[in-house]
């Protein structure tokens, strides 16, 4: 169980708008992730659905019971924080049973829920040790153990990779989606990284100050983004946007082209330019083209490697089928 | 990094302050040692006999030792007690974010600032006196009858003034401390489900216990040699219920002028304290590791 609506939810910080007016419906066992740059409101969100801070108006209904007014104890929601706010003086053991301990379970019960989530995280091995003697990695599995023995109706992370190096981040990401998919609870995840929410995500949420751009899954965020926010947030590297005689020969006052779209030649194509870096992979070669007819250098991404280098001249053609285009608001046109 | 040569070359650089240093501690312990073994009355300074240990046995013999024993030790606890628990529940107050907590702050550390004279005085003759005194005539108004503080209650007279003095010391200490709890783990033991009392118990307390750790063992030691406030309110008396081993130590060098009694008992304060510390160390001391 875990379907949380939210209805023209308002928050404000003195006169600081932080969310104007927003409607979200999460679906029961729904993977959610609230992705947007940095201050636009995500985690404040997401402090707002786990009751740490009051709405302003509106309300927060979680299975549609409304818990606009319930403190966080009481709305059956679990948050992994990005600092993981472990409890730096209890054993890892401890930590897991303190919110069982909190809510009065019997020694038994606490033990083998303990035992059980220990085991799921791999996180036997240390069960007595401090989290100080843990590494980033295993403290963010307690946090997760912390957050799963209370068999919660929704888990809320809150940036929960942000503090680990690449490698473990992209370990970590693998291991949450598992746990999705074993425990198929409602989760709603807060991230910057859109490479983040594309891996783990069924629906994105793509906020900016505080507004919802466009929900919907990855591929139809990657397909059909809304508008150019949007189109330029989602995809890496960050989708080509042009305007001038380009958008005008597809009746549109912008156009967006992804890297990946774009069809590289070293004889002949629509535009010209020389590289001005080029990224080789192996799997992949990424260029930087200045071309004379755009202002900002274009990217383009090659499968596999591309032999081309700085100062060299390349030719470009975008697959026509892949344009996106956008009026003059930086709304898409279909 | 530190070669064979830097070495070297710091040791003898510190060494004049080891030195002297050493120098600064050994030579006044040395000496009361020295006089300790003596027959040393200022009413007869000429003569200094060797008495070998008589007066270490005459000082813990002394039916007035066990006594200025017990208070020395419950003054001490006393102390803790009101500075520790009060400390805390103050340092709460001061934690929360409200208008003007920066005054309050202030007014809250002053009475660190007063000397300890000047404070028991103002205790003993404007709060404490029977007749005039703030509490005196505030029971008198109430129909009760006043209390003669310093005649009655001595002690209890000392270990407030005192407790007064010592509580924003804890104050401060302790508010540092709770300041620097973070506010994800609280808001975590919220979801949780633990409530105010829980999050005070289970994250708030482990979380300061460091600092608790360091207001009892810097006190002691400084409440271990509590005198002014004695000598200016109670003159250790009546009798000898507010006497504590420092006040005794006084009493035998100056009031009965037997400097070798209380060479004898600077020593037996010495290590007392040291007692008091090791026992400090060993029943609190893991606090203090990382």
């Amino acid at each position: 169980m875990g379907k949380i609506q939210l209805q023209s939810v308002t928050k404000a910080f003195g006169g600081v708008k932080v969310i104007p007016d927003l409607d979200l419906d999460i679906e029961n066992g729904e993977f959610v992730v609230f992705v947007g740059p940095s201050g636009c409101g995500k985690s404040t969100l997401l402090r707002l659905i786990a009751g740490l801070e009051d709405t302003t108006s509106g309300t927060i209904s979680i299975d549609g019971k409304d818990a606009t007014h319930l403190p966080p104890a009481q709305r059956r929601l679990a948050m992994v924080f990005q600092s993981y706010a472990l409890y730096p003086h209890m054993s890892v053991r401890k930590n897991i049973a303190f919110p069982l301990k909190m809510a009065g379970r019997n020694k038994q019960e606490i033990d083998k829920r303990v035992d059980n989530a220990a085991k799921i995280l791999n996180l036997a091995d240390y069960i007595d040790r401090r989290p100080g003697q843990l590494s980033g990695g295993q403290r963010q599995r307690v946090a997760i153990g912390r957050a799963i023995v209370r068999e919660p109706a929704a888990f809320l992370f809150d940036e929960p990779l942000s503090n680990l190096d690449a490698a473990l981040r992209v370990g970590m990401r693998l291991e949450i989606s598992e746990l999705h998919q074993r425990l198929k609870t409602t989760m709603i995840y807060v991230t910057h990284d859109q490479v983040e929410a594309m891996t783990m995500a069924d629906k994105i949420v793509v906020l900016r100050a505080g507004n919802i751009e466009q929900v919907g899954s990855p591929l139809e965020l990657y397909t059909k983004p809304r508008n150019t926010f949007v189109a330029g947030f989602i995809g890496s590297p960050k989708m080509n946007l042009m305007g001038g005689s380009d958008a005008k020969s597809h009746n549109a006052d912008m156009i967006g082209v992804r890297p990946e779209h774009i069809d590289l030649s070293q004889s002949e194509g629509q535009w010209k330019g020389e590289v001005k870096v080029s990224e080789h992979l192996g799997s992949d070669t990424f260029l930087h083209v200045q071309t004379s007819d755009h202002s900002e250098p274009l990217t383009v991404r090659a499968g596999g490697e591309f032999p081309v280098h700085a100062g060299d001249t390349v030719y470009m053609t975008p697959q026509q089928d892949k344009i996106h285009r956008f009026d003059g608001k930086g709304l898409a046109l279909r | 990094m530190a070669t064979q040569n830097t070495t070297k070359v710091a040791r003898a650089m510190m060494a004049p302050s080891v030195i002297a240093l050493l120098i600064w501690m050994i030579v006044p312990l040395a000496m009361t040692l020295y006089y300790s073994t003596l027959g040393y009355s200022l009413y007869n300074p000429i003569s200094t006999p060797f008495v070998g240990l008589d007066n270490y046995t005459y000082f813990l013999t002394d039916p007035t030792f066990i006594a200025a024993l017990t208070n020395t030790l419950v003054l001490v606890v006393g102390v803790l007690i009101i500075t520790v628990g009060g400390g805390i529940l103050i340092a709460l107050l001061l934690d929360q974010d409200v208008y003007g907590v920066n005054v309050v702050r202030l007014l809250v550390i002053a009475p660190f600032f007063v000397m300890p004279t000047v404070a028991a005085l103002v205790w003993k003759n404007m709060m404490m006196n029977p007749v005039y005194g703030v509490i005196g005539q505030a029971m008198s108004g109430l129909g009760l009858a006043p209390i003669d503080w310093m005649t009655d209650v001595p002690l209890t007279s000392i270990i407030i003034i005192v407790a007064w003095q010592w509580l924003p010391f804890a104050t401060l200490i302790l508010l540092t401390s709770l300041q620097s709890l973070s506010a994800d783990q609280k808001e975590a033991a919220e979801m949780d489900g633990a409530g105010a009392l829980s999050i005070f118990w289970y994250i708030t307390l482990p979380h300061m216990s460091r600092a608790i750790t360091v207001v009892v063992l810097i006190q002691t030691i400084f409440l271990l040699s509590i005198f002014a406030e004695i000598l200016v309110t109670t003159n250790g008396g009546p009798g000898s219920q507010s006497t504590n081993i420092t006040y005794l130590v006084y009493q035998q060098a100056i009031s009965f002028g037997d400097i070798g009694a209380a060479s004898a008992g600077g020593i037996v304060a010495v290590i007392l304290a040291n007692i008091v510390a090791i026992f400090l160390i060993k029943a609190i001391g893991k606090n203090l590791d990382a």
